[in-house]
């Protein structure tokens, strides 16, 4: 992390980029006149988030521009009224995380991010039977099979150009020996054609059925005969020369995103996967990978775990942590009235914005944050890795990376507000 | 400001001092000589009857990073009954197996513990294993970087580099991870799992690189000497859990041909394969080579009984120790061509022959080896035990009778075939202020912790004599850190935030001309964003950095 500079008209190298959950870090980004440009590496993601102009607002108590110091203290009056608040959103940093924590033990409060459904359907899965994983780096230099499942990655613009056409890797493998599998319903493969013009594998069918064409798989893989010709209207014998490749592969890797898989019980789904990589292990190598981590997510999760014990969806009301994967889901809770109160956070230019809820409701969001509803309190915030430096986790739950002050910004960071509150309160 | 802790019965064997009344003298965080008799004394606290040691320190715990938050993540079931409630002091969080960083801090802190280690910090890991770290209040913290089956140095073993070039490697990942010391886990094994090698004997090479775990262990084991790290290299061994590994325990002692080295947990290296079910004790063997070798220290890593979790960065051999998994649920993770790591629940019975002989070859190892300034009291926490245990383990160790009780309850054929009923050594204070407090300072090179000298930093404990040594260690009566009261009657009374121990080894930084290519062909994270800059634990870590000096 770098100390306060003279910025203005300065080149940054090795950027971290805080928008997506794989945290590209090799932008190089220049600020003139407060205005930022990449001038290389990135993707539309970033260039739509760095290069915004940050817009002229105002602390708002009912949508009338207050000092920053009367909005802190409005989050004071409205938390010491409230018997069960909803901290949600929890798109920050590690340093924003640890304040959301700190002042959630203080008030009872529940914790959930705005993308908790995809962490609990991985959550599920760890709980349940565990996995084998993989991270980054790895999948660069060992992997020779590759199935997208339920994915075709494009959240994750530079996914394939960081992790799987690469020129060099490091143990002799070439990209055009990468085998390339999309298991899915309407994937877009074009990313995954490799360098020399080879199209992916596509075993195309309804997210629902991915399980189903997964277990088959599984069952081909161990021996089984499968007394049918389709699965899920895919042909046994392209299932059973897949299966063959997966056997024979050196290094396979199941990519999945759990936001991607929005089904019910997609947790069963994604155990399907961390199944068969470890039934595969058993004679070769073979890893699970899971895409995500946007807004925070990861880190949000990690924090909220070596605090508390749990991973996210943990409530503090009683004064210790209770996790309910279930229950503490912001949606639930909002709907079954539980809560009489809710903190969002959302400091990443996150397209997900905060409910409407009939009940007191605080918004730290970015300056650009337009909502559908006056909230109680909204106070404009810094972002991280942009306004001010800090560290996020990637999506691997392995590497952290340090974020970056780029440009000057009038704003407050998530982490020194809620310092406040926690004092005030 | 003076503060003086008078009439209590100093252990301090740093300077020879065994059960003797001194007075204690502290001023501005710091132990001092007796001052002129004009300096006013803030506060005196009367120590009439009780036992003054430094703070302990556990050199091996497994306290902060990926492996351990995956531990947490994965074990609900270990959190829930043991829930801690939030005070007006404290947060809240859960304790047990896999606890939250704070309640860690915590406990440590009300055991009469003031710094703890962390073994296994993976480069690719370490900021995060800072972060955790420095949510681990009450505390000071340090970690040993872990290498030696990271592609960087495999490929420079590999090709021959010149040793040179290899401690600069060495010298510029305790610098860039902000560690203590160096480990290594499974030399070699980690990266040959990956190649779908299952095993790795101390000769037998990593099939991509040609290179056995004995070169690997020589190799880093000469960089820690050139590099004049204090710490020895940390040496996680070969075929962890096998029987028959006494052999490998045997050949590693031998391998490093008189340099410095620190076995870990050696419990689980201490196997034999006599008897019907071809597993025995290897503890007298082990023992008698450790006192044959000053130039090795050990700790035990001990085996206590009930459910626990085991996260090693043995990714091969936790694998194969997954079919053993209670309940049946486990994590392998392959890391960044960098290391990687293991996550298996277990739960060691004492009816169970296996489990119950792994605890008596804890015992008989702390018993055989003679020397305590070179075996340390650890449970591998939480691989072997919770480090809450350690207050029943000390007990085993001090009181015979106690642990004879003990061993008539483990299971009769395991009990039958250990020596530890003929063992009559007894611990005494002065010997367990040597294994938890002045030996591990000196192991780690920390020459103003672990001892009660003017000069040191005030990390006292006070203890009250009773005769269950459980219940003497288990409830300090006082804990000072830095100076500051933080523990009365075995609770927290003031919470700090503690520091974190580095060192800044010299070294040749053209080392990073060939990281630098390194990282740009192959990895994905750059190198500049690798290393840990201060400010990211001092301001966004909410500690202070401790510079302790090389040799």
């Amino acid at each position: 992390m770098h100390k306060k500079s003279n910025i203005s008209s300065a080149i940054s190298k090795d950027v971290t980029c805080p928008f997506c959950g794989i945290l590209c870090d090799d932008l190089v980004i220049q600020n003139q006149a407060e205005t930022l440009k990449i001038l290389k590496n990135g993707c539309p993601k970033a260039a739509a988030a760095f290069e915004s102009k940050q817009l002229v607002t105002s602390a708002k108590i009912k949508g009338k521009n207050v000092p920053l110091s009367e909005a802190i203290d409005a989050i004071c009056n409205i938390l010491k009224k409230s018997q069960n608040p909803l901290f949600a959103g929890l798109g920050t940093d590690v340093d924003g995380m640890r304040q959301v924590m700190h002042l959630a033990d203080k008030t009872g409060a529940t914790v959930d991010h705005m993308h908790g459904e995809a962490l609990i359907r991985n959550s599920l899965v760890l709980q349940d039977l565990g996995w084998i994983t993989t991270t980054m780096t790895e999948i660069r230099n060992r992997a020779d099979l590759i199935i997208f499942a339920g994915t075709d990655a494009n959240n994750y613009p530079r996914f394939f150009e960081r992790t799987i056409w690469n020129k060099e890797s490091m143990f002799k493998l070439k990209s055009e020996q990468r085998q390339i599998v999309y298991i899915g319903n309407q994937l877009d493969g074009k990313a995954g054609i490799n360098p020399n013009g080879k199209r992916p594998l596509f075993l195309n069918c309804k997210t629902e059925q991915i399980s189903e064409v997964i277990s088959s798989l599984h069952a081909l893989i161990t021996g089984a005969a499968l007394d049918i010709e389709k699965v899920a209207g895919i042909k046994v014998k392209t299932l059973q020369s897949l299966a063959e490749k997966m056997k024979t592969a050196k290094y396979g890797v199941i990519v999945w995103s759990a936001a991607e898989l929005n089904i019910p019980h997609a947790e069963l789904t994604i155990q399907n996967f961390c199944e068969l990589v470890k039934y595969l292990t058993r004679f070769t190598r073979f890893a699970g990978f899971s895409l995500g981590g946007d807004d925070g997510a990861t880190s949000a999760n990690s924090v909220c775990a070596w605090q508390s014990g749990y991973p996210l969806r943990v409530n503090f009301n009683k004064g210790y942590p209770e996790y309910d994967a279930q229950r503490n889901s912001t949606h639930k809770l909002l709907k079954d009235k539980e809560v009489d109160s809710l903190l969002w956070i959302s400091s990443f230019s996150s397209k997900v914005n905060s409910p409407c809820a009939s009940i007191p409701t605080i918004v730290l969001g970015t300056p650009e944050t337009k909502l559908k509803f006056k909230p109680d309190i909204f106070i404009p915030v810094s972002t991280p890795g942009v306004d001010h430096s800090g560290q996020l986790i990637r999506a691997d739950s392995v590497v952290s990376l340090p974020l970056k002050k780029l440009r000057t910004s009038s704003y407050a960071n998530v982490s020194s507000i809620l310092k406040q509150v926690i004092e005030r309160i | 400001m003076y503060i003086k802790l008078t009439n209590g019965i100093v252990y301090d064997p740093v300077h020879g001092i065994n059960g003797e009344h001194r007075d204690i003298y502290i001023n501005d965080g710091q132990i001092t000589r007796k001052p002129s008799s004009n300096t006013k004394i803030c506060k005196t606290y009367d120590m009439k009857g009780k036992i003054i040691m430094a703070g302990a320190i556990d050199i091996h715990t497994h306290i902060g990073g990926g492996k351990v938050n995956i531990a947490r993540m994965m074990l609900p079931e270990d959190h829930v009954n043991d829930l801690v409630e939030r005070t007006e002091l404290t947060r809240s969080g859960c304790g047990n197996a896999a606890p939250s960083t704070l309640t860690a801090g915590y406990r440590y802190a009300e055991m009469g513990y003031t710094a703890c280690f962390e073994p296994a910090m993976l480069p690719s890991n370490a900021r995060q294993t800072h972060m955790e770290m420095g949510d681990t209040p009450m505390v000071d913290k340090g970690a040993y970087a872990m290498l030696g089956s990271d592609d960087f140095f495999l490929r420079m073993l590999a090709s021959k580099k010149d040793q040179a070039a290899i401690s600069d490697y060495v010298g510029w990942t305790i610098n860039a991870t902000q560690a203590l010391g160096i480990k290594v886990v499974n030399p070699g094994g980690i990266s040959a799992f990956k190649f779908n090698q299952r095993k790795l004997e101390l000769d037998e090479l990593n099939q991509y690189y040609g290179v056995s775990p004995r070169d690997i262990i020589k190799s880093l084991a000469r960089a820690v000497t050139e590099l004049g790290i204090p710490h020895p290299l940390h040496v996680h061994g070969c075929n962890l859990g096998v029987p028959g590994n006494l052999n490998t325990t045997l050949e590693t002692i031998d391998a490093v041909e008189g340099m410095r080295m620190h076995l870990t947990h050696i419990q689980f290296h201490s196997y034999g394969t006599e008897g019907d079910k071809k597993f025995s004790s290897g503890a007298a063997e082990i023992a008698e080579a450790v006192n044959k070798n000053p130039n090795i220290s050990i700790d035990v890593g001990q085996v206590l009984f009930g459910q626990t979790v085991t996260a090693s960065g043995d990714s091969m051999l936790q694998y194969a120790g997954h079919w053993h998994a209670h309940p049946k649920k486990w994590v392998i993770m392959d890391i960044e061509c960098d290391a990687g790591c293991g996550v298996v629940p277990f739960k060691y019975r004492d009816k169970n022959f296996v489990n119950a002989l792994q605890w008596a070859i804890g015992l008989e190892l702390f018993l055989l080896v003679d020397d305590p300034w070179r075996i340390f009291l650890t449970t591998d926490h939480p691989n072997g035990a919770p480090f809450t245990s350690y207050p029943h383990l000390i007990r085993l160790l001090m009181d015979r009778s106690f642990r004879n009780d003990m061993l008539s309850t483990i299971n009769k054929e395991a009990a039958a075939s250990s020596t530890l009923a003929s063992l009559d050594r007894e611990y005494s204070l002065y010997d367990i202020a040597i294994m938890t407090r002045a030996a591990p300072a000196r192991s780690l090179g920390l020459k103003n912790r672990g001892h009660l000298g003017p000069g040191a930093v005030a990390d006292i404990t006070v203890y009250s004599n009773h005769k269950d040594k459980e219940k003497m260690f288990s409830k300090p009566d006082y804990v000072f850190k830095d100076g500051v009261l933080i523990v009365r009657n075995g609770k927290i009374v003031k919470v700090v935030n503690g520091g974190t121990h580095t060192l800044r080894p010299e070294y040749d930084n053209g080392i990073e001309k060939s990281l630098k290519r390194y990282f740009d062909k192959y990895q994905t994270i750059s190198l500049s964003n690798f290393k840990i800059d201060n400010d990211e634990i001092v301001e966004h870590g909410n500690s202070k950095i401790i510079v302790q000096p090389c040799m």
